[in-house]
């Protein structure tokens, strides 16, 4: 909330605009962020605002987006105020004008002293013994260089952990994984690092990347030209909602014949189909329902089994000759091994998935059996977290890209392979210094190991598997440093080193600093906090979904003396050097060279324009692209890699793989044998020993761990808790009513969730919020990982007991279906 | 969108939307001159009488319009006493019909007691002070807000929330 109710400012004609990128999810939405000093305002007149909008009449639906969100009053270091307000870019390509909930509230976050985000951290902060209090820069960095000096020539670079983001948008960007990746991995050269969502230095991709695949290959549009799209554990309405609006729908709509007829046409042409593979009835599966019930196919599988499902299809497809054998021929390897491995009767496939036949047989007739025309369909698949957080994530994705490579799904227009994602991209960093698979680092934490610990931008606590045991854990090796700490009374910067690194090699504690925007739970548990800023407080750079890259420019002062995260890790960086230079050790102060950067340009300059040795989404070619350069593209930016500059324009690549050049040593896509083989044994045995399957994921009213939304109104209002739906007759065997809290539990842990009865839920199943401040699910998420260690949130099962009501909630939340109808 | 003319709206509407018309009318179109006299923070919203207690009838929603003829608004008496609800049994409640997120004419669902947006599907719960149960608006539904009177009639008196398509809920301009 803004303290705006039934009126807001306008933005006076002329005044200052700069281009955002929304900052939350993946899709990453163009909008405008107009700024002006309080003491002005616009006329309602058209020429008298910035938008240039007659408000002095009502406007028309579907006009303009404009709430009291949009807006926020911000101060400036010098005391100036200001006025802001961040609107969607109607000419922008991927929103077209929309916002979503989350984004529409995107100057609602901005920081402001009055606002909801006055809990920002403003200095580093540093933990007494029994209090915080806040610290300058130089006495937290010596301290925290300190501490690991003495760590690394002890203990060498296995004591020092880092949890840290590898993504885009809000806490990420090139700039920032670029600093904090050449910290980690040039300078520290630790492996001992995981990242934000999972427990080890992994891909959620590992197995399409294995097959010559990078998982964003195609664009938007394609999804408004394709003939069907295979939706799998993916609900794009509420986690990639505008991607969903402006592209998707309108193809199940038929409002993009005309584009299709123009693109392709030879070819027969219809309005798109849509399947969508999901157990549950998601609210995208209930708004297809709405749209079109006859050309949407739900396939409502059984937990834990796309495996299955594709192997049914593939070992269909290849019965029906509906494959493409030149394709497979000239452009692939390993296909008849992987048809194989995974060939799986129509029949057994009905059995384990659940599915119908005849649902299987349409499936399979509607993405892959020739058109009237006789072409071959245009299918793209477009997977999330059913598959990334699914049953063995490397096992399914192999699964799924043998069954596109089979078919030619790929690398034509309307077709693709990818993940629709959760978190913008924004990657470059130096090769991760240690093996495949990784360290499992949550487990090295709980097994006592590691002598620091910095957890940057993300937030454990609530987005880990096993997470009451991390806890748990985690809690009782800081305490052991903060005991320490509290005995050390006045002590000196360099007592207190001496002091925590005796608890920390000596007594098993963990010295846990967070660099972060907000005091996390994570955060408040530990000894040291630094202040990091936010998009709009620094220049950043980061790519959507279809690797489209924009600049999001700053135009306010950060909160207080928080810095950009690339600039935190060259502060590090550099108090680390001058140690090492003052004791005459040349080669470890080498090491931490290279840090000389003063703004986050320098630091995008020194990564993703250098790309020679590292992994970076800008690919080869990242050294074309300039601020310059994509300033002048504002919010349609460019679609990575950038083939090359023409006429002061950079030119991107919307579809990949269009040359069949895949990314394997010889150029050609591996299928991988992915035979389906059931639910993980520590699985099995919860869902054997408790009732409930616990699906979660999320809402589309929280962003991430709502690190801003459980300070907006709004949102708490609408969740207090964690909500957790379940079946009506399941809950009334149990004695829950909407708006109870009921415990969740099973060998893992107990978590709280308040309850939300709904009829679409299956007997036996339950959707719960992913990730939430109040009321966690990884509590009761089992510690099974894949190969590579990419756990399996879904898979849980628990039991559910009421635990008594909650008159505020019954009182103020609305229980009503989710679902539109 | 019916429009009243702008006579029988000032009849309907009373002294205090005529002070905002002619205000708006007369005075510069500048949002911060938007009229809120010295001595008071709310804008001087009009009081208007909407309907009668008895011509209500359960779950069956009233159209009409507030503060001025370009903005629809429903009456509902849900049956049973809500958040903000008036009348005797605490079961009267108002809204502006425009979807906070885009201005398309929202529809009640007499069944789920919801009103719908069927152009990016926002659901707001009118059980619950208008709620955004799941949709795409940041807001929830402005509420108009209600006194009755002695003899039952229901006067619309405030809006809480932002009307959508607008910088301020009371039009500065020709309505
Ligand atoms: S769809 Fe995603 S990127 Fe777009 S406004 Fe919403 S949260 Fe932001
Ligand atoms: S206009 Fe109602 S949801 Fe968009």
């Amino acid at each position: 909330m803004t303290g705006f109710k039934d009126r807001i400012p306008l933005p006076p004609a002329g005044a200052q605009r700069t281009n955002m990128t929304c900052h939350f999810c993946i899709v990453g939405c163009g909008y405008h962020v107009y700024k002006w000093p309080v003491t002005q305002e616009g006329g309602l007149a058209p020429e008298q605002n910035a938008l240039g909008v007659d408000f002095r009449r009502q406007v028309g639906p579907l006009q303009l987006i404009l709430t009291p969100a949009m807006v926020n009053r911000i101060r400036e270091h010098d005391g100036r105020e200001y006025y802001t307000l961040a609107v969607p870019d109607k000419a922008c390509e991927v929103n077209q004008g929309l916002s979503s909930t989350r984004g529409g509230q995107m100057a609602s976050v901005f920081y402001s002293e009055g606002g909801a985000t006055q809990a920002r951290m403003k200095h580093p902060r540093l933990f007494t013994g029994d209090d915080w209090v806040d610290v300058n820069w130089e006495r937290a960095m010596a301290l925290y260089a300190g501490v690991m000096k003495k760590v690394l020539d002890n203990d060498g670079p296995d004591g020092v952990m880092f949890n840290l983001f590898d993504h885009g948008g809000a806490g990420g960007g090139f700039e920032n994984t670029w600093g904090t990746g050449k910290l980690a991995f040039s300078a520290i050269r630790t492996q001992m690092v995981r990242i934000h969502n999972r427990p080890a230095y992994n891909s959620e991709c590992h197995a399409t990347r294995d097959m010559g695949v990078g998982e964003l290959n195609n664009s938007y549009e394609d999804s408004e030209v394709a003939d069907t799209l295979f939706f799998v554990g993916a609900n794009a309405y509420e986690t990639q909602t505008n991607y969903f609006l402006a592209h998707a729908l309108p193809n199940l709509q038929g409002g993009t014949l005309a584009k299709k007829r123009s693109w392709f046409p030879e070819e027969s042409h219809e309005a798109g189909r849509f399947i969508l593979v999901d157990p549950r009835r998601s609210l995208t599966v209930a708004i297809c329902e709405q749209v079109a019930p006859e050309r949407i196919l739900h396939l409502k599988i059984e937990p834990g089994t796309d495996t299955a499902l594709f192997n049914g299809l593939l070992t269909y497809v290849i019965e029906q000759e509906w494959i493409d054998r030149e394709f497979i021929a000239a452009h692939t390897r390993g296909f008849e091994e992987a048809a194989e491995a995974n060939r799986l009767s129509l029949e057994e496939c009905s059995r384990i998935t659940g599915v119908p036949r005849e649902q299987l047989v349409q499936a399979a007739e509607w993405a892959y059996k020739p058109k009237a025309s006789g072409h071959r369909p245009r299918t793209a698949h477009l997977y999330e977290k059913g598959i990334i957080w699914g049953n063995d994530n490397y096992r399914i994705q192999s699964a799924l890209v043998d069954l596109v490579l089979a078919t030619h799904n790929l690398g034509r227009r309307g077709t693709g392979v990818c993940r629709l994602g959760g978190h913008q991209e924004g990657y470059a960093r130096p090769p991760y210094p240690g093996s495949r698979p990784a360290k499992y680092i949550d487990q090295e934490v709980i097994q006592g190991r590691g002598r620091m610990l910095t957890v940057w931008a993300c937030n454990a606590f609530q987005t880990t598997l096993n997470a009451q045991q991390y806890r748990e854990v985690l809690y009782r090796r800081v305490n052991i440093v903060r005991d320490a700490m509290a005995r050390a009374r006045h002590a000196t910067v360099d007592e207190l080193v001496d002091i925590i690194y005796d608890a920390v090699s000596n007594k098993g504690g963990l010295f846990l600093t967070t660099i972060d925007i907000y005091p996390t739970k994570f955060a408040t548990g530990g000894h040291l906090m630094l202040p990091a800023t936010h998009p709009g407080e620094m220049n950043l750079t980061s790519m959507n979904g279809e690797r489209r890259m924009r600049l999001s420019e700053k135009f306010m002062d950060p909160p207080g003396s928080s810095k950009p995260d690339c600039l935190i890790a060259a502060d590090i960086a550099n108090a680390m050097k001058a140690l090492y230079e003052g004791e005459g050790n040349t080669a470890m102060a080498e090491r931490f060279a290279g840090f000389d950067w003063t703004t986050e340009e320098d630091a995008f300059n020194d990564g993703f324009r250098k790309p020679e040795g590292i992994d970076s989404q800008g690919g080869p070619t990242g050294d074309l692209v300039t601020y310059d350069r994509l300033r002048v593209l504002g919010n349609n930016g460019v679609q990575l890699p950038v083939k090359e500059y023409r006429d002061g324009k950079l030119i991107g690549t919307p579809m990949i793989y269009a040359d069949y050049r895949f990314d394997t040593d010889d150029g050609k896509a591996r299928f991988l044998p992915a035979p389906w083989n059931g639910l993980p044994e520590p699985v099995m045995a919860q869902k054997e020993k408790y009732r409930f399957w616990i699906n979660n994921g999320r809402t589309n009213h929280i962003w991430q761990t709502a690190y801003h939304d459980q300070y907006q109104r709004f949102r708490t209002e609408r969740y207090p808790m964690a909500p957790i739906e379940i079946n009506p007759t399941d809950a009334k065997a149990l004695g829950i009513e909407s708006g109870d809290v009921v415990e969740v539990y099973n060998d893992y842990g107990s978590t709280f969730a308040m309850a939300y009865l709904e009829q679409d839920m299956k007997p036996g199943h339950t959707f719960m919020m992913f990730g939430y401040f109040n009321g966690n699910v990884g509590d009761v998420v089992p510690d099974w990982t894949d190969r590579n260690l990419i756990p399996y949130y879904k898979g849980a099962w628990a039991d559910i007991r009421r635990v008594g009501s909650m008159d505020e909630y019954k009182r103020t939340v609305s229980f009503k279906r989710r679902r539109y109808v | 969108m019916t429009r009243t003319s702008r006579r029988s709206f000032l009849k309907l509407a009373g002294s205090g939307a005529a002070t905002a018309a002619s205000l708006g009318v007369l005075g510069s179109a500048r949002a911060q001159d938007n009229p809120a006299p010295a001595g008071r923070v709310n804008l001087p919203y009009p009081d208007s009488r909407i309907a009668n207690l008895r011509e209500l009838k359960e779950n069956t929603p009233q159209a009409f319009h507030y503060p001025d003829s370009s903005s629809p608004c429903q009456l509902i008496k849900l049956g049973h006493a809500v958040p903000g609800g008036v009348g005797p049994d605490g079961d009267i409640v108002a809204y502006s019909s425009q979807c906070t997120h885009m201005g398309c004419p929202l529809e009640y669902d007499t069944a789920s007691r919801n009103f719908k947006c069927g152009c990016h599907f926002s659901v707001f719960d009118s059980e619950k002070a208008g709620q955004m149960v799941t949709g795409q608006a940041t807001e929830n539904l402005p509420r108009i807000l209600l006194r009755l009177t002695e003899n039952g009639d229901i006067h619309a008196v405030s809006v809480e929330g932002l009307i959508y398509g607008r910088q301020s809920n009371l039009l500065g301009g020709a309505s």
